[in-house]
């Protein structure tokens, strides 16, 4: 706007130079009719989701820096304004899972930490397995598999990603589970639990094939080290939960078997993922748009499924419904459905008219569940951090 | 990588390798609500690649400048973003524990009113 290049101009270009460039002196800003903010019914479209009874509406975020500025509206976030309106409210916390809401993000971003907690948070899981011997209903590859997916109570900090050797495994990036459970004959069933994996600080036991010889005195394992002598570890490396169920042995049968956990990230494989799960929802608004009254009030209130509406006493016998908790809105839009659908024609008000169902753009509900080995508030933050060290990397690229 | 012509610094295509939509979207946005950038957008080739292509076009800055300041910024609002995060969960704990102990503390003293 302000690039039109008049000789005339220059002097006024100048002066909207000095006006934070938003391309308008500021005589014409300070006249009576010219809006400094957006007027109403944009603000609403731009920071609501409309949810209406066919279909949502306006549910783009409005990124670019010069949407409005036919209004003279400036759309750009500055980082100062991200800091005094961003926000965070933790609900609840626990080892395993948190709730907290975000505010004053753009989906942008916070669906980005979101993905990075599903799939680039490195935890520790079992990724080689070595079966000596196997006479279980499970195969093989299922009983590798099903190991794979149990959490690894280890702080993946401590450890290198594999590649890192050179696919050689040291302390460093390999911790060693050992499992051997046998069902006696004539004992009832035995179910096999996570409990079983016992954790190997010497490194591997089995002898690597090929490398047994009468003359070595000292046979090759898989892996030679000790974790021992490590200061680093805090607790011993376990499974976190000791009931996951492996397998069941009949009598009889036998398992037999080493599992190697290495450090990965879950978009090589969903084991390495953090998280059981994390997603966020867009904190829900209802908004009743006309007073709501009488039989009208109990229908309303009796219609909704979650117990958003609530009926307050208006004196001489009157009752009004009000909205008493819209977060928990689940949207099932049962409130603006008319009850006789079927007839056309319907004269009168609807109730579409009468409650209004949005979202807030920039409000999200965050839930981590995290799988027990990294508390939840930990896992964010690591996640904030690898969307930073993503940045650093494209500045390094490109300098 | 960057895809330009040395005439025109003020337009080109990044192709960043091992990206997905987690960076290139969030760096879309922040692009987008820089004045600076008349357009910004981003695409990935096809899917078994990983590799995301960030086209930038500005009012006349170089754009890889202009990329990189977009860079700045988010990281800077990441770390922002942490700081307040860190701070309302400690808060949090803090008043929880708070809250907890002086439960405990009136239970306590119910204990000692019953003897
Ligand atoms: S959309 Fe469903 S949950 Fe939400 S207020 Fe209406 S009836 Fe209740």
């Amino acid at each position: 706007m302000s690039s039109s290049g008049d000789e005339s101009m220059a002097s006024e270009i100048d002066e909207q130079e000095q006006n934070g460039g938003r391309g308008i002196p500021d005589y014409i800003m300070n006249l009576e009719d010219v809006p400094s903010t957006l007027p109403t019914h944009l603000e609403l479209q731009k920071t609501r989701v409309f949810c209406n009874l066919d279909a949502p509406q306006h549910t783009d975020t409005i990124q670019y820096s010069g949407a409005y500025a036919a209004l003279g509206v400036d759309n750009s976030v500055r980082l100062d304004n991200f800091y005094q309106n961003f926000k965070v409210e933790v609900k609840r916390i626990t080892d395993e899972e948190m709730e907290f809401d975000m505010i004053g993000i753009d989906p942008a971003v916070a669906n980005a930490f979101r993905r990075i907690l599903i799939a680039e948070v490195p935890t520790m899981a079992i990724e080689r397995v070595y079966i000596a011997n196997n006479t279980s209903l499970v195969q093989d590859e299922v009983l590798s598999h099903r190991l794979g997916l149990i959490p690894i109570d280890a702080d993946p900090k401590l450890f290198e990603y594999p590649d890192d050797a050179g696919g050689e495994n040291n302390e460093k990036n390999t911790i060693v589970f050992k499992q051997h459970v046998r069902c006696e004959k004539g004992q009832p069933r035995l179910t096999v639990k996570s409990d079983t994996l016992k954790w190997l600080p010497n490194g591997s036991e089995l002898i690597a094939e090929g490398t047994k010889s009468a003359a070595d005195p000292a046979p090759k394992t898989f892996t030679t080290f000790n974790q021992k002598s490590l200061p680093k570890f805090s607790k011993d490396p376990a499974p976190y939960n000791l009931d996951v169920i492996v397998a069941k042995l009949g009598p009889g049968q036998e398992i037999e078997l080493e599992a190697h956990a290495v450090k990965g990230i879950g978009k090589t494989h969903a084991k390495w993922s953090p998280v059981a799960t994390a997603w966020y929802r867009m904190l829900p608004e209802v908004v009743l748009t006309k007073d709501v009254k009488d039989e009208l009030a109990e229908e309303l209130v009796s219609k909704c499924p979650a117990k958003v509406f609530d009926i307050e006493d208006i004196g001489r016998g009157r009752k009004k419904a009000v909205v008493k908790n819209a977060r928990a809105c689940t949207l099932c839009r049962e409130c603006i459905r008319e009850a006789d659908e079927g007839e056309e024609g319907g004269e009168g008000e609807k109730w579409t008219d009468r409650v209004s169902l949005r979202r807030v753009k920039d409000h999200f509900i965050f839930t981590i569940e995290s799988t027990g080995a990294i508390p939840p508030d930990v896992l964010f933050t690591e996640a904030v951090k690898i969307l930073e060290d993503k940045c650093e990397r494209v500045i390094t690229e490109l300098s | 990588m960057e895809h330009g012509s040395y005439s025109d610094l003020s337009k080109s295509t990044f192709s960043l390798v091992d990206e997905d939509h987690t960076f290139a979207n969030s760096v879309r946005f922040i692009l987008n609500q820089d004045p600076r950038v008349t357009f910004c957008g981003y695409s990935i080739p096809h899917p078994s690649e990983n590799r995301v292509n960030v086209r930038v076009q500005t009012t006349g800055d170089p754009a890889s400048e202009v990329l990189k300041d977009g860079c700045q910024d988010l990281m800077l609002m990441c770390q922002h973003v942490r700081s307040t995060f860190g701070k309302a969960v400690n808060d949090f704990k803090t008043s929880k524990s708070v809250r907890s102990t002086s439960e405990k503390a009136v239970s306590e003293s119910d204990d000692d009113m019953d003897t």
